[in-house]
This record gives C-alpha cells, sequence and structure tokens, in this order.
C-alpha cells in the first residue's frame, strides 16, 4: 500500500473528523459483549472494556509506536537474498521525535492510539464471565505494547508485507486499509487463544457432551451497539484508507457507501438464515452478522465496487452465522460474545475478499491474490503461536480464570463488589433470594 | 499435541516466507505458499483438537 505522505487542509480536517469517530466502534463493541454475557457480569464487562481501552492507549504511547512507526520513518530491515525486508520501526519511546502537527504519521498515532484499543477490547467477548479483571488489562498491555505494534507495522507502517508489491511483484503489496487484519483479525485470533486457555464457563459442556446454551441478558445493549459500531467503522475505513491506503478524501463517499452495504447485506444474510434454519430471526446472530460485514468490508473498503462490497457482506454474514455454531458446538469454544467467528474468520473472509474482488489495487490479479495469502499465512503462522505463548506465559505467573466461587458468584460482586443492576433480581443464583 | 501443532504453525509460515525469498518463477512460489497454508491448516487442525474436552468431560 502507498500511504498518504502529505494531507490538504480540507483532507485534514476530514481524516480528524473520521479518527474522533473511532471510539464509537469501541462503544458499540462494549455494549455488544456486554449484553451477549451474563446480567451479573454486565458492569465488569463494560468496566474491563474502559480499563482494556486505556491500558492499550498508554502502553502504545510508552512503546507502541515505537515499535509500529509509520511509513518512511526509521526502521530497522534485514537483507534476505537480495531485498532489504523491513521488519520493525526504530521511533524512540513516549512518542518523542513525532510533531503532533497533522501531519499524516500524527494523524496515525492519533487513529491507532483508539484501534490498538479496539483490538485489545476484542479478547474480552470471549473471556466473558470468567476473565479476570487485573489479567485482561495485563493481557491488553501485552496486545498493545508487543502484537499489535510488530503486525501493524508490517501492514501499516512500510513492513515487508506493505513491500512485497515492491519487492516481489505481488500486486501492491499486502493490502488492508480499515483494519481487517492488523485490527480484526488480530484480537480476534487473541480471543481464540484466550477462550482456549480460559476453558468454557461452568455448565457450558454438559457430561455426555450436551451443550446448554447460556443466552444474552440484554438484546437491546447489543444491537444498539450494532448502531454504534456501524458510524465508528465508517470513521476508521474512511481514516485508514487515507493514511494507510493513500486514497484521495473524496473516495470516503465509496467508503461510506461500501461499509454501509456490506454490514446490511451480511445482517440480512444473518437474518435470513437464522429465520430458514430456526423459524425466526436469531437477534444476536443478526447483530453478529452486522459486525463482521464490517470486519470483512474493512481490508477493501476503497477498492471494491459497491455491488461488489455487498457480496463481501452477504458472504460475511452467512460465514458468522455458521461459524458461531461450528465454534461452540462442535470446537467446544465457549465464546459468549462470538468475537473468533465474527472478528478472527471475518477479518480472514475480508482480507481474501480483498485479493478476490479489489482489481483496481493490483498491478496483477495473481500477485495480489498471494500477496493476501502471505498475511493470512503471517496471521495463522506467527501471531496465532505468539499471542497464545504470551498468554499462556501470563496465566503461567498470573492466574486469568476467576475462581470457581467467584463465577457462581459473578463477576459483579466477586471483583467489583456491586452488581450492574442492584434494583432488580437478574439471576436465581441471587444470594438474597429466598431458596 | 498442542506443541507439535503450533510448531507446524510456524513452520507453515516459514515454507511461506522461504517461498517469498528464494523462489522467482509465479507458479513455483504460489505453490510453495498454498503448500506452507496447508501445513499451516494440519496444525491448526492439531491445535483445536488439543483443545478440545475429551469425551465425557464436563466443566
Amino acid at each position: 500500500m502507498t500511504p498518504a505522505s502529505a494531507l490538504s487542509e480540507p483532507a485534514l480536517a476530514l481524516c480528524l473528523l473520521c479518527i474522533v469517530l473511532v471510539p464509537f466502534a469501541a462503544a458499540g463493541l462494549a455494549l455488544i459483549n456486554t449484553g451477549l454475557g451474563r446480567s451479573r457480569s454486565a458492569a465488569h464487562s463494560m468496566l474491563a472494556s474502559l480499563c482494556a481501552m486505556a491500558v492499550a492507549a498508554v502502553v502504545y504511547f510508552v512503546c507502541g509506536f515505537a515499535w509500529e512507526g509509520f511509513a518512511g520513518r526509521p526502521a530497522h530491515s534485514i537483507l534476505v537474498a537480495g531485498k532489504a525486508w523491513n521488519w520493525i520501526a526504530a521511533e524512540p519511546l513516549f512518542f518523542r521525535g513525532l510533531l503532533l502537527d497533522g501531519s499524516p504519521a500524527s494523524l496515525a498515532a492519533l487513529l491507532q492510539l483508539f484501534a490498538v484499543g479496539l483490538a485489545a477490547m476484542l479478547p474480552l467477548g470471549s473471556g466473558a464471565d470468567r476473565w479476570r479483571l487485573g489479567a485482561s488489562c495485563a493481557s491488553a498491555a501485552l496486545l498493545a505494547g508487543f502484537t499489535y505494534p510488530l503486525f501493524a507495522h508490517w501492514v501499516w507502517g512500510g513492513g515487508w508485507l506493505a513491500q512485497l508489491g515492491v519487492n516481489y511483484g505481488l500486486g501492491r503489496g499486502f493490502v488492508d486499509a480499515g483494519g481487517a487484519s492488523s485490527i480484526q483479525a488480530l484480537g480476534g485470533l487473541t480471543a481464540l487463544s484466550i477462550a482456549w486457555i480460559l476453558g468454557p464457563r461452568r455448565g457450558k459442556y454438559a457430561l455426555g457432551g450436551m451443550l446448554a446454551a447460556i443466552p444474552g441478558h440484554n438484546a437491546v445493549l447489543v444491537l444498539m451497539g450494532c448502531l454504534l459500531a456501524w458510524v465508528g467503522w465508517l470513521g476508521l475505513n474512511s481514516a485508514g484508507a487515507i493514511l494507510f491506503g493513500g486514497v484521495e478524501s473524496g473516495q470516503t463517499v465509496l467508503i461510506a457507501v461500501n461499509t454501509t452495504l456490506a454490514a446490511a447485506g451480511a445482517g440480512l444474510a444473518a437474518a435470513a438464515i437464522t429465520r430458514a434454519r430456526f423459524g425466526k430471526p436469531d437477534a444476536s446472530l443478526c447483530a453478529n452478522g452486522w459486525v463482521c460485514g464490517l470486519v470483512a468490508i474493512s481490508a477493501a473498503c476503497a477498492f471494491v465496487e459497491p455491488a461488489e462490497a455487498l457480496v463481501v457482506g452477504l458472504a460475511a454474514g452467512s460465514l458468522s452465522t455458521f461459524a458461531v455454531e461450528l465454534f461452540e458446538a462442535r470446537l467446544a469454544v465457549d465464546d459468549p460474545g462470538g468475537v473468533v467467528s465474527v472478528h478472527a474468520v471475518g477479518g480472514l473472509w475480508g482480507i481474501l475478499a480483498a485479493g478476490l474482488f479489489a482489481k483496481s489495487i493490483a498491478g496483477s490479479a495473481s500477485g495480489q491474490w498471494l500477496a493476501q495469502l502471505v498475511g493470512i499465512a503471517t496471521l495463522l503462522g506467527f501471531v496465532l503461536p505468539l499471542t497464545y505463548g504470551l498468554n499462556w506465559l501470563l496465566n503461567r505467573y498470573y492466574p486469568q480464570r476467576v475462581a470457581r466461587e467467584g463465577e457462581r458468584q459473578g463477576m459483579d460482586l466477586h471483583e467489583l463488589g456491586a452488581g450492574a443492576y442492584p434494583e432488580f433480581i437478574t439471576h436465581s443464583e441471587d444470594p438474597s433470594l429466598p431458596s | 499435541m498442542k506443541l507439535p501443532g503450533f510448531l507446524m504453525l510456524v513452520a507453515g509460515w516459514g515454507i511461506v516466507l522461504a517461498a517469498l525469498a528464494l523462489l522467482r518463477s509465479a507458479p513455483q512460489r504460489s505453490a510453495f505458499v498454498l503448500a506452507g497454508l496447508g501445513v499451516e491448516a494440519v496444525g491448526l487442525i492439531l491445535v483445536v483438537r488439543s483443545h478440545m474436552l475429551p469425551r465425557g468431560a464436563r466443566r
């Protein structure tokens, strides 16, 4: 990809406006994760989202940007078979050396402060109802301080994935304008690691392999979250495409149309599939489908036609609906928020879709396709083992799962001392209930 | 099976990187990238199976 080298005044204003919309995506995802969890862990879930965003922002400020950098700024390279492989940035810590003056690099740093928080809060959905607050903050610090900056440098900071086009003639190199790989797939694969390390919630998989349904406690929060996420994604995709994809600011109209059509297509596909299979549309699966559409179109949002965006969305909505069932029922991955299906599977599909549909960016279609495959191989072969290993090590020295009593009592009472809904009787295990 | 699975994931990625760095012709490079992804797929299956609950177990 070719990042922006300089922005005009109107482009700067538009880009800044798009960036400040990104926290709406975080708010939306926090509401979705909370609504899909149990009522006795609702306050804990929202607080954990806030803490993950805060920890990620601070750690990214301290060292994350130093590893990630921006295209054209100092970086370390190694020579492999005569080609320079740019693998990590060489910026000073604490944003030193970065003028916060509206340059593309400074806007990218601001966008990344929000984006890294978005990636760090994704695993909260898969660890809901059993992941300790302190451990989730420590895990967010690992993601924001190492995993995210390293991979994001390869994609957005002029790293070796971005240079696949220049070095090896693979289209324009690995293309991901809005973060389908560096934010969504990376966060989704971390969520998978967390779900594996924590294990399923007690009572989820009963003796004999029977699966217990533990429905989300508030569908209104979930659907409201979808609407907020939509607004945030419009900003995320537009700002990412301007800063990292080098597209003109006028292209934001196309990006907004594509983002909306993909989400709409995905939501409708999920509604149609659940209607056909269960007789009625399922609210939580429709919400998952909607967000999966947003995730999937992120990579190619500025490079496809609206009709193609709709196809990407329809496929994403169908994929997420079946993936939720596959992970939960067949693979015994207890992921209350559906994060793995929506963000990991949706992100990987989005990367593939960019290679399939984004003809306008490719020097040669096969080359672009191969660059996208190399990106997927890197996510599965490097990011997944790395994030699993880091969280496994963390779990060895700082156990991540709450004690059995805490899970029975609910994360709100156990870790925060007060519930989210103190005025209401919300579940049958409330200790104040008469037996 | 967990460790071999993760090792195969990394090995698959290594094949992909080696294909990029060492091979010049596009068909060969594509074939080796696909082979690397295949190795990763096997590794992923091993990792997934190692995390599934044993038959009859419960939480």
